[in-house]
């Protein structure tokens, strides 16, 4: 036994319920008792739903819309398509609720995050429910709490709060007694560790382990021996050892990528030049948000394996005389590059840019005859651009290689309105 | 291996990209006076810091109709709402009514709930007992325009 455990460092795992159909719902009273699946890119497939759509058709998620849309309209379901601007700012909101219950706050992923509350000394229950219940006010989202001594606690609590019957959203391991963690792990399958996938789970089986209290149990070192160190941490989690600590900030990326499938199948190139410039204006963007500068562009254009065509895939790299984070210098790169391996005949399903081995800004070598005299003036330039773009909505101003009519737009019939983002798009009501 | 294949860096392909030479104006000595106010520089105003007083619980509507225009409350307008203001009796609210946004007076003395309207034009709204009252938020502001 470890002489860690049992540790003090209180971890909670704070996960928003089906959170893109209710960030949907959020906005949309007719629809707070209505089952709401939302659809992946291009309306391809079901990737969220309701608690009550679940019941429904519980073998929708990850199945073509188009397979399933016409028995779901019958049960009454609504369909929404993926409205990312909306649901990036509801996570905002979320992570911005719950900065106010600790100090540090890892966002795991765009509905989960996970808050350190080690020290606190008031009842954690209670604590939790005032987390549920603040971020269902303030936000309108609804979330559940778990908490644990290590994050893999947390995240098992987290999956008690939310499907195990008498917690009602908030579950903290750590007030339990021993007894009544071992018999609470006893009735779990080991698939609802985190990181125990299908794969893994089929090997445990065979092994006996079927239920979480047996993992928990198994010997650190045999599991290490069969299957490696990340479920040997795991299992030493599961007993309460904290061996995953809390990453508060992201390490700084180096390659910046813009990419998106079609709406329609595109094989003209004035068409993919068009949706290359987006993707070198978006990727170039993003890049100086985070005030980096690219050495290197990269293009890829694709067809479908699924289509009957013969699979057509190709990519280039060009690196940068120097540095750069401008519009023009980037989607000039990334058209050239894009001449080079489009294919007449081929109908494209995807394409996209990515910006590479990218360094801080400032910290670029300055080449004696690189873009210096205009360095200033394009910055001027782009930060323009990007505060009109801000200002006014994405796409107000942009290089005219861009196009205006933009056929190959992604497919979003059900999309709802930019809520926060647009104010053209604010909910309205009646008086 | 040919040279072309071995050295084919970007400058020599058709994406030519403008190098000037380093040039630069060169400013010597001070050319202007130093703006008297320079030490008190401050932030200008900004409209958020006053009526967005919790960002993360507020959101904004567009009005139509005209069952409010006794509160100040217009076709039109733009209401701040704010989600973590405890609605109570007398409070603005934008509530759920028969799955449909609406914007209403509060009341409520012990089991009695209306929504009352602020135009003789319309009629309160009674909750019967066991309805569940949906309240979206609290209406802290109205903007528009003058008449």
């Amino acid at each position: 036994m470890s002489s860690i455990s049992p540790n003090n460092l209180i971890y909670a795992l704070c996960d928003a319920n089906s959170f893109y159909a209710s960030c949907e719902q959020v906005f949309r009273p007719d629809l707070r008792k209505r089952p709401v699946v939302v659809l992946s890119n291009n309306d391809g497939c079901v990737i969220a739903q309701t608690k009550d759509a679940k019941k429904l058709l519980d073998l929708y998620m990850c199945k073509p819309w188009f397979e399933v849309e016409e028995e779901a309209r019958k049960l009454g379901v609504v369909p929404f398509s993926s409205n990312y601007e909306l649901y990036a700012e509801m996570s905002n909101r979320f992570v911005a609720t719950l900065r106010h219950f600790a100090p540090r706050v890892e966002v795991y992923s765009i509905d989960e995050s996970f808050l350190d509350l080690t020290g606190f000394t008031e009842d954690l229950t209670a604590y939790g429910r005032d987390i549920k219940d603040t971020v269902k006010q303030w936000t309108g989202l609804p979330i559940c709490v778990g908490m644990g001594h290590t994050k893999t606690l947390a995240k098992l609590a987290n999956h008690c709060a939310k499907k195990v019957g008498g917690f009602n959203g908030v579950c903290d391991l750590t007030s339990m007694s021993q007894t009544e963690q071992d018999s609470l792990m006893e009735s779990l399958p080991v698939s609802k560790v985190w990181g125990v996938g299908s794969r893994l789970e089929a090997s445990l089986n065979q092994l006996g382990v079927h239920n979480v209290l047996r993992l928990k149990r198994a010997s650190p070192k045999r599991i290490r021996d069969k299957f490696g160190v990340v479920l040997e941490r795991t299992v030493r989690e599961l007993n309460g050892e904290p061996w995953l600590e809390l990453q508060l900030s992201l390490p700084e990326a180096k390659q910046v990528m813009s990419s998106r499938s079609f709406g329609s199948r595109v094989t003209e190139l004035a068409d993919l030049e068009q949706s290359i410039s987006f993707h070198a204006g978006t990727a170039a963007r993003r890049m100086r948000s985070k005030e980096l500068y690219a050495n290197a562009v990269y293009v890829f254009v694709m067809n479908s394996p699924h289509d009957k065509a013969e699979y057509y895939s190709a990519s280039q790299v060009v690196n940068l005389p120097s540095p750069t984070d401008s519009t023009f210098q980037i989607t000039k790169a990334a058209l050239w590059l894009l001449k080079q391996i489009h294919k007449p005949g081929v109908y494209y399903q995807k394409c996209g840019v990515m910006l590479m081995d990218t360094v801080p800004k400032g910290g670029q070598q300055i080449d004696l005859f690189g873009y210096s005299k205009d360095d200033e003036k394009a910055d001027r330039l782009m930060t323009a651009l990007d505060n009109v773009n801000l200002k006014y909505g994405r796409g107000t101003v942009k290089i005219a290689s861009e196009g205006i009519d933009q056929a190959w737009v992604m497919r979003r019939a059900f999309k709802s309105p930019n809520y926060l983002g647009d104010w053209k798009e604010i909910p309205k009501v009646k008086a | 291996m040919t040279i072309e294949q071995t050295y084919n860096p970007a400058h020599l392909s058709p994406l030519v990209t403008q190098r000037p030479i380093y040039s630069g104006k060169v400013c010597a000595g001070q050319s202007r006076f130093p703006s008297p106010a320079q030490d008190y520089e401050q932030k200008s105003l900004d409209l958020n810091q006053r009526f967005v007083t919790n960002p993360p619980a507020t959101f904004f509507f567009e009005v139509t109709g005209d069952s409010m225009i006794g509160a100040g409350i217009f076709p039109g307008a733009t209401l701040i709402v704010n989600r973590s203001v405890k609605a109570k009796s007398s409070s603005i609210v934008i509530v759920d009514v028969d799955g449909e946004w609406m914007v209403k007076r509060l009341y409520k003395r012990g089991n009695t709930v209306r929504l009352l309207s602020e135009n003789p034009a319309y009629a309160p709204i009674e909750f019967t007992e066991g309805q569940e009252l949906i309240i979206f938020g609290v209406v802290t502001y109205v903007i528009h325009q003058p008449q």
